[in-house]
């Protein structure tokens, strides 16, 4: 394209794209009819709909950590156990209501994460992932030494003892799709930001973003601190919804491998990533958890697999490849005589010059 | 008095054990910047690999362990070839995520296979043979090996990378991998040649560590955390550091489980994280 | 004279930015050539490409007879052409001697050894332990030289030696040149100072956009040809 002729060209400045603004329509759509779930939809449906909104919820909070933050995390279960464990402590010995304990559970992560990304921040990298990792090892190890949490066997949600099953039932999935539409709409509202952009600027380059006045470090801390709240949602709603917890399940690493494999095939960095992957692993869940091991080794292998050859993961390749963005959260040029234009591919321009990818 | 001595030199040999699962880790992480997060999963494997060597092969054990090292050295040779060079990069992301995936791999093909019930190595003996010192201290002699060997391998890390060709390369290709080729030195294969030697050191330390414990498919995470902080201990770019680091894991935890079993790995974790905040360049940092 | 060096048309690219647009050179044996040309000309990509950096098609770089095109770099020193770098990239890890040593590694038959880039440099051997980049920038192009000269090559490619140095030891270096190139090593040399360039070369090409705009013999060519086809004609 001659760059010349540009500015004698009329265009305007777009930011929905026209898959976008179906997609908001169908959320609309998808929203309202999970509210009425508790209305006609059985046990089962709201279960699986709470579980999937707790998976979601965690996996967007570890996508914008890392996809945003370009801070890799294998330790976010820690929040995630302490946004379970404050809940039930809230709830059982508080007195407070568990759906009002859940929130209060996120603040008080966020609290806890203030003083925990002092320790966590001395580490860079990889380094970093496994030192998150320690952290929430210490976490689980400390409740689970704590007998009046339970110790190591855990301990039920009394709270909600009182309160007749579909009731409940039906206050979780509300809670659920509250924190849902909640988690989706800040952080789409967010990255549309110029912080948000201040976000992506630092993840691609932190020296660069920093010499153009970008705080770093705040910025990693903002982000450090709204992925532990959300993560500790995440867990708070999940536990309100299994009735019972323990250290094992709060704490476990598995949390962080499902929303590494949530993010992998959804696409790191991108809104609906975390959405479609989210969905495919559910229904991968659903219908191969009962082979066990095979299925593990079988994700284990995918991630491999897409982390290899798609590195932009598997929604991710589908997205460039057909021009397609849910959530938008860039801005387009487009040129009001021809129509709107398709985003080319970007190519991997350092392969020529890789010294690990030149002949052997 | 002797209670308090006697956690020092415990610890000291437990810690031998994990500074030799951190060496492997230190190398690897020192040349390529690699994050493997499924390194201990490599010790349980090749553990394996031992047991079915022994028990099902009916190879003695003196036979069994070099056999065990060249198999180690090919595989991780492999490995890195393959699959992990696609990944050594200096974004993290990847090298995450792919061992990980590589972790969760591993740790059920060896349940498929094996069953998840912990297993030990018959050794006729040996694990339970130890030297008594006066105040009541027995010192075991398979721990005994165990820092001989570390100590040993340390040296011969430390004399590899100082003072040989090959260390050298390494050094180099952690410093600058595009120029380093203008030598001759081809990164892909420095990469992989390093993941031999750690891949080494790792079925070293599997066979002393299979000596001394029942080992079970899902062990590699903890021995994964215990080799890291070992080596954030000690400090990155060292390998007495890795050594100083395992050391000071070792006594940690046995102080822990001295007065409590249930806090032993917890103090040896709050150890680490209270090192890392006020010392996060580690013991014996690396000064260039 | 017979050749050691020719390009045929040779293009680079970074991704999908074309650096160079089919550059014909000939290199003869135990000559010095100088590339000369504006920053971004393409000289340090035209000497990457030579040097296996920067892949390119096999047929458009023959040496000695052999395409070596897109070779791998590890596999190119080994035959004999050794590049030292723009902003001479010594490994911060190792001291003076380990650098000249690592130079060695691929181990080519000749006359280059510590002991004689001693003689050549002997400030070298006064520091050859302290690590590599503590030296002063002049020294640390001699460590660069010098580690470049360890693989014994046939075609030695200086880039840019004279970056960020001041005159006095840039003509120091470059005093070395001839007793370097006196056994018959042809080499390439690249530099933004035009009259350098001219001094220490037989002939010289010059770079602009990526092609070559000018040739020829250094000591005959007009100063006037040269800044034309430096800056490049005027639109």
């Amino acid at each position: 394209m001659n760059v010349m002729n540009v500015s004698k060209r009329s265009f305007e400045i777009r930011r929905a794209t026209r898959a976008s603004r179906v997609a908001v329509v169908v959320l609309l759509i998808v929203a309202a009819l999970v509210a009425s779930f508790p209305y006609w939809a059985g046990r089962d449906t709201l279960r699986d709909f709470t579980q999937i909104a707790a998976y979601l919820v965690f996996a967007m909070m570890w996508n914008l950590l890392a996809g945003y933050g370009g801070l890799v995390s294998i330790g976010q279960q820690a929040y995630f156990g302490i946004g379970g464990y404050a809940m039930l402590v809230l709830a059982n010995y508080g007195g407070v209501s568990p759906f009002v304990a859940v929130p209060i559970a996120g603040a008080i992560a966020m609290l806890i994460a203030v003083p925990v990304s002092l320790v966590a921040f001395r580490l860079e990298g990889g380094y970093f992932a496994i030192g998150t990792w320690v952290i929430a090892e210490v976490f689980r190890l400390t409740v689970a030494n704590v007998s009046w949490l339970g110790g190591g066997s855990g301990t039920s949600l009394t709270a909600l003892q009182a309160v007749p099953r579909s009731l409940r039932e039906s206050l979780t999935l509300w809670l659920a799709l509250a924190i849902v539409a909640a988690s989706i709409g800040l952080l789409y509202g967010f990255l549309r930001s110029k912080r948000g952009l201040a976000l992506t600027a630092m993840r691609d380059n932190a020296v660069a973003a920093n010499s153009q006045g970008v705080d770093v470090k705040r910025a990693r801390l903002g982000v450090y601190l709204v992925s532990a709240g959300g993560a500790a949602l995440a867990g708070g709603l999940y536990f309100v919804g299994s009735l019972r917890i323990s250290p094992d399940a709060a704490f476990s690493v598995n949390w962080t491998a499902f929303a590494i494999f949530i993010v992998m095939i959804g696409g790191l960095g991108t809104l609906e990533g975390p959405i479609i992957g989210t969905l495919i692993f559910f229904l991968l869940n659903k219908f191969l958890s009962d082979f066990g091991t095979w299925y593990l080794i079988g994700l284990g292998t995918l991630a491999i697999v897409v982390t290899m050859f798609f590195p932009q993961g598997l929604w991710g390749y589908v997205s460039r490849r057909f021009g397609l963005q849910l959530f938008p959260v860039g801005r387009r040029v487009v040129f009001l005589d021809t129509g709107p234009s398709v985003l080319p591919a970007p190519k991997e321009s350092a392969e020529s010059a890789d010294p690990l990818h030149a002949a052997p | 008095m002797s209670s308090l001595v006697n956690i020092l030199l415990q610890g000291v040999l437990l810690g031998a054990l994990y500074a030799l699962f951190a060496m492997g880790q230190s190398l690897v992480f020192g040349v390529m910047r690699l994050t493997n997060t499924a390194h201990g999963d490599f010790i349980v494997l090749l553990v394996f690999v031992l047991f079915v060597l022994t028990n099902w092969a009916h190879i003695p054990l003196w036979a069994a362990v070099p056999l065990l090292i060249a198999i180690a050295f090919g595989a991780g040779y492999a490995v890195q070839y393959t699959i992990l060079n696609r990944v050594s990069g200096r974004d993290p992301l990847p090298s995450l995520v792919v061992t990980f995936g590589l972790s969760i791999v591993i740790q059920n093909v060896l349940q498929e296979v094996f069953s998840a019930d912990p297993r030990s190595l018959a050794t006729g003996g040996f694990e339970s043979m130890s030297v008594a010192l006066p105040g009541g201290i027995a010192l075991g002699l398979l721990p005994l090996l165990t820092l001989a060997v570390t100590v040993a391998a340390t040296l011969g890390l430390q004399w590899l990378f100082g003072h040989t060709p090959l260390g050298r390369a390494f050094r180099a290709t952690s410093d600058d991998r595009e120029i380093v080729q203008l030598m001759g030195v081809s990164p892909r294969r420095t990469f992989a040649l390093a993941m031999s030697i750690a891949f080494v050191l790792i079925a070293l330390a599997a066979t002393l560590y299979a000596m001394r414990t029942a080992v079970s498919p899902s062990d590699g995470p903890a021995l994964l955390l215990y080799a890291f902080e070992a080596v954030i201990i000690g400090g990155m770019g060292s390998f007495w550091g890795t050594f100083l680091g395992g050391i000071a894991l070792g006594i940690a935890q046995q102080a822990g489980f001295y007065f409590d079993p249930g806090w032993g790995i917890w103090l040896g974790h709050v150890l680490f994280l209270a090192l890392l905040t006020v010392r996060p360049q580690g013991l014996l940092p690396k000064t260039a | 004279m017979p050749v050691i060096l020719e390009t045929h048309g040779l293009t680079a690219f970074y991704g999908d930015f074309q650096a160079l647009f089919g550059i014909d050179v000939t290199v003869n044996r135990g000559e010095v050539i100088a590339l000369i040309g504006s920053n971004g000309a393409g000289k340090s990509t035209f000497l990457k490409a030579l040097a296996g950096l920067l892949r390119a098609p096999a047929q458009q770089i023959v040496y000695k007879g052999e395409p070596v095109g897109g070779m791998a770099a590890a596999r190119i020193v080994g035959k004999g052409i050794a590049l030292v770098p723009e902003g001479r990239r010594l490994f911060a890890s190792l001291s003076v001697e380990e650098n000249l040593l690592l130079g060695a590694y691929c181990s080519r038959p000749g006359r280059w050894r510590l002991d004689t880039v001693y003689a050549l440099f002997p400030v070298l051997k006064e520091r050859r332990h302290h690590p590599a980049t503590a030296l002063s920038g002049g020294q640390q192009q001699m460590v660069a030289l010098g580690r470049a000269l360890m693989s014994n090559p046939e075609l030695l490619m200086c880039d840019e030696i004279s970056l960020g140095l001041a005159p006095v030891i840039v003509r120091e270096i470059y005093a070395a040149l001839p007793s370097i190139v006196a056994d018959g090593m042809s080499a390439i040399v690249v530099e933004q100072d035009v009259q350098l360039a001219r001094r220490v070369s037989k002939r010289f090409y010059c770079f602009q956009e990526g092609r070559v705009s000018l040739s020829g013999a250094s000591a005959e060519v007009s100063d006037e040809a040269i800044t034309q086809a430096y800056f490049g004609a005027v639109s």
